[in-house]
């Protein structure tokens, strides 16, 4: 057997049919959607049989309270808002959209005595030394029978504040938007603005 | 100029289709690397609140889900059902829950397990709150209202 045989190329024409099967199978099953959620952390659980409450100065809170007819009042020493709806919220019919509140409560900037403390804070470079109002909290409070849709739109405006606030410090102290920095930086401004958010137990304000 | 057009009839050649195999696999294999199984089936219904400020939930393997909302067979009601891994369950069921999707956890990711409410937007607060709750009891902190991306 002197002579070579060639051997016959595969046919591999049914290949492509076999695997665009194989294709559409795993576009039927899979799903791409990325979840997307507001994150928050919860504090432990109480040790002790009886409720563990920190003390916080009057003048560090914030009470965002959503009544039963998902209306939503803002409550500090300064005084108080009500906001009627979720348009209200955002700053339609003259009101003081809640996150200007939530911002003007937590840089507290003209050093109000009916706002939170300040407290001088080293942040390392650029930031420095700052005064911050690092014992400030938002609690945000509802009703037994609140609904759902409106209190993620109030918690959606608490962090926008914050978002706001993280936003503006990029832009003053490092110069670019919060999205380009390091996460270093980004620790840095987190430090700066922490997300202090207390979502308190319920009361039935209300009634059922 | 004669050099197009010889006259001859040319057949047109067959196209080479040795490379579409190779084409469909790599976006095959792109469709497996970047999608999750379907894991569960919704059994109950749900429109999700809309927020802007949301946050992708990264790392699906760490994200745990409870499904809150009316169910979806009408027989069993409009009133607000709670969804874990395929069946119907109470809140006090939350914490064997958690623990046994702790786990089947990797030791060094249990953490920074998170875990996702998807509720539907009329639910009532009462019921979020004991969920959240029976999460604090289970150790479960890290949590993420689920919510799509809206204009408000």
């Amino acid at each position: 057997m002197a002579n070579k045989r060639k051997v016959p190329a595969l046919n591999a024409n049914s290949m492509a049919d076999i695997s665009f099967l194989l294709l559409t199978f795993f576009l039927l099953v899979s799903n791409m959607d990325v979840d997307s959620g507001l994150a928050r952390r919860l504090p432990p659980p109480p040790q002790s049989e009886e409720e563990t409450s920190v003390d916080v100065q009057r003048r560090n809170l914030l009470i965002v309270l959503v009544n039963a007819q998902n209306e939503t009042m803002v409550q500090s020493q300064q005084g108080s808002e009500w906001y009627a709806t979720a348009e209200e919220l955002r700053g339609s019919g003259g009101k003081v959209p809640l996150k200007d509140k939530v911002k003007e409560f937590v840089l507290n900037i003209s050093n109000s005595a009916e706002l939170p403390i300040l407290t001088e804070e080293d942040f390392g470079a650029p930031i420095g030394i700052v005064p911050v109002t690092s014992q400030h909290v938002v609690s945000i409070q509802n009703d037994a029978t609140t609904s759902y849709k409106a209190y993620i739109a109030v918690q959606n405006e608490v962090v926008r504040a914050y978002n706001e606030l993280r936003e503006e410090g990029a832009k003053k102290y490092f110069n670019t938007s919060y999205e380009e920095l390091t996460e270093d930086q980004k620790k840095q401004i987190n430090d700066l603005y922490p997300q202090r958010i207390s979502e308190a137990e319920p009361k039935n304000y209300g009634g059922q | 100029m004669g050099k197009f057009n010889k006259g001859g009839k040319k057949q047109m050649p067959a196209l080479n289709s040795s490379s579409m195999p190779d084409i469909v696999f790599a976006i095959l294999f792109f469709f497996m690397v970047t999608t999750t199984m379907r894991s569960e089936t919704l059994m109950v219904k749900m429109k999700l609140p809309t927020a802007s400020e949301v946050q992708k939930l990264e790392k699906k393997s760490l994200v745990t889900y409870i499904n809150i909302g009316p169910p979806m067979d009408a027989r069993l009601g409009t009133g607000t059902q709670m969804q874990l891994n395929d069946r119907f369950a109470q809140i006090s069921e939350i914490q064997d829950y958690i623990a046994q999707e702790k786990a089947s956890m990797n030791e060094a990711d249990q953490p920074l397990m998170t875990v996702s409410i998807k509720a539907d937007d009329a639910t009532r607060m009462q019921y979020i709150t004991d969920v959240k709750q029976a999460l604090r009891q289970a150790y479960a902190l890290k949590i993420s209202y689920s919510a799509r991306q809206g204009d408000n």
